[in-house]
């Protein structure tokens, strides 16, 4: 194309020698990248050269908001982090909280907790890895089991009256007690759910399409996933058995016995190998955690600490002590210790951690989240160099990359 | 009892090695917590690094004390074969804040740097793509300052000596 014919008006021209690459952007509003993710690709045809990722598309400001705002109201806040798990976010939000006041939270409280956040695990990771089926074309799985994830949000509507961004939980415990109604359909999830599960397992782990098409696409070494401070399942797939529950066990994880799943070459398949056995350790986890309810008495679901928790409102209106605590709440009289934490808690997707600084005020004097996105998402450059357009949409969806948590 | 040792060990060792750049050293909360001068701080983190495991970086953020007149680094290192985190801090001016870039020894710190830079100035160099990462790159203020309040302090309505900070 390049060459000209050597006519004389045209022979005094350069003739341009290098290679020409196309840039082509992927997002920000892409059915494939599902979220508002924008990547600036350098094309070699169809091979990728460079990505420049711009990101903070719906970013909110939530480190500034949580500065003016009650320790209370900022649950609400993090729910909109990893949309696709809030109830661990809020709940990892609360033990922040407990551990700054140092609130001793009674264990049928810890065990209900584990319950809500393994199921939301569970949610989380059917919605990655049904993904990564819709990506590579295999959209029966992704329907499928998506049904089990509506049946989970039924689960938490029951229990807190939300779906998707939860507040599930108070500081001290739970806003109420399980219903039996909850209980129910907890037991039936827990029926109906390993069935769908096995089916959508014989659908894709050792599908032949699936595995050729997955397996080295996207691969990343242990070296390189701790240098990125990879966490959550990618770096357990790329062979490093970090995971919170088990290194720093908070809401008694210590008591209950699972496996941590790892990988060997980080690969789309062993992220979604990791996800999948994850989920049946879930399932086990929740099977502990439910026996385990069933020796505490049945009507505690919060600490007593009533200065750092709204009353229910009937009260207010007719015990003296919940009024004052209501007032004591709302203008903010409660003693507040000074101090600095570092909560963490394994997310739906790593570590993700709460460092925050009070200075004796009722609202954070610094609230800085620890998302664990935002941090190995900055390698995705990296692990697309020189792979396939179609190899680079698999392995974004693979990463579980959630536009919420990643701009916060 | 074993826990202690660790720390003890850490702290000996940091104090033979760099015993004039310690500041302060705390347990929040059980978290050992460094407050270093500001100026080897890398090489710090480095010698973590290779004599000591401290081979993850957790979380890299800023703080604004504007009564010190001071922005602070919080760097959050993690050992992950004995399971021990420490976090360092150091004081920059804040009129000037300026130090060196932790992407020489942690590619990882290559957003956070970036994003504590977008929010808090501070100006890390040596960092390859020092820019703003999740706020317009046109914008001129650093918002978790302090001095942007994210309410009106003009407004009269609200007491804080009634509400509580």
């Amino acid at each position: 194309m390049e060459q000209t014919t050597n006519t004389s008006a045209l022979s005094d021209i350069p003739v341009k020698e290098e290679k020409q690459y196309s840039y082509l952007n992927l997002g920000p509003t892409h059915p494939a990248t599902h979220g508002i993710f924008q990547n600036v690709l350098k094309m070699d045809g169809e091979i990728i050269v460079e990505a420049t990722p711009t990101i903070g598309y719906i970013h909110r400001a939530f480190e500034k908001l949580a500065e003016r705002r009650p320790f209370y109201q900022i649950t609400p806040i993090t729910d909109r982090l990893n949309y696709c798990s809030s109830p661990i976010n809020n709940m990892g939000w609360h033990m922040t909280v407990e551990k700054l006041l140092g609130i001793e939270i009674p264990k049928r409280v810890q065990y209900l907790r584990v319950i809500i956040m393994e199921l939301s695990r569970i949610a989380d990771h059917i919605i990655c890895n049904t993904i990564i089926g819709q990506d590579v074309g295999a959209t029966t799985g992704f329907l499928y089991l998506f049904q089990y994830r509506e049946r989970i949000y039924e689960i938490f509507e029951e229990i807190c009256g939300a779906r998707l961004t939860t507040n599930i939980g108070r500081i001290g415990g739970l806003e109420r007690n399980f219903s039996d109604k909850a209980w129910d359909k907890i037991d039936q999830f827990l029926i109906d759910f390993p069935i769908a599960f096995k089916e959508f397992s014989n659908l894709l782990e050792r599908n032949r399409i699936f595995m050729d098409r997955t397996i080295n696409c996207g691969p990343l070494s242990a070296e390189m996933a701790l240098a990125y401070s990879f966490s959550g399942p990618n770096l357990r797939a790329a062979g490093v058995d970090y995971d919170v529950r088990v290194m720093n066990p908070y809401s008694s994880y210590d008591e209950f016995d699972f496996i941590v799943p790892v990988g060997t070459q980080g690969d789309t398949y062993d992220r979604f190998m990791v996800r999948q056995q994850e989920m049946h350790q879930s399932l086990s986890i929740i099977h502990q955690a439910i026996a385990k309810v069933k020796k505490e008495p049945s009507d505690i679901y919060r600490a007593d600490v009533p200065e750092y928790v709204l009353p229910p409102k009937e009260d207010v209106y007719n015990d003296m002590e919940a009024l004052i605590y209501h007032f004591k709440n709302i203008m903010g009289e409660t003693d507040i210790p000074k101090g600095e934490v570092y909560h963490s808690v394994e997310g739906g997707n790593g570590e993700l951690g709460f460092y925050l600084i009070s200075d004796g005020g009722r609202q954070p004097y610094r609230l800085h989240f620890r998302r664990p996105c935002f941090i190995f998402y900055q390698a995705y450059p990296e692990m697309i160099k020189g792979a396939m357009l179609s190899d680079a949409i698999i392995t974004m969806s693979s990463m579980n990359v959630i536009a919420g948590e990643l701009d916060a | 009892m074993e826990e202690v040792s660790t720390e003890d060990k850490i702290i000996t060792v940091l104090k033979e090695n760099f015993a004039d750049e310690i500041v302060n050293i705390e347990s929040p909360y059980n978290f050992l917590t460094i407050t270093l001068k500001p100026e080897k701080i890398i090489s710090i983190i480095k010698f973590l690094y290779d004599q000591e495991r401290y081979q993850y970086l957790t979380t890299l953020s800023g703080i604004h004390f504007p009564d010190q007149k001071s922005i602070v680094v919080m760097y959050q290192l993690h050992n992950l074969f004995a399971n021990k985190r420490i976090r360092l801090k150091i004081y920059l001016p804040e009129e000037n804040p300026v130090t060196s870039t932790l992407t020489t020894v942690f590619p990882a710190a290559n957003w956070m740097e970036r994003e504590t830079y977008d929010f808090f100035g501070v100006i890390f160099e040596g960092h390859p793509n020092l820019k703003r990462i999740l706020n317009v790159e046109d914008m001129i203020i650093f918002p978790l300052r302090k001095e942007y309040p994210l309410e009106d302090q003009t407004r009269e309505d609200k007491n804080n000596k009634m509400f509580g900070r």
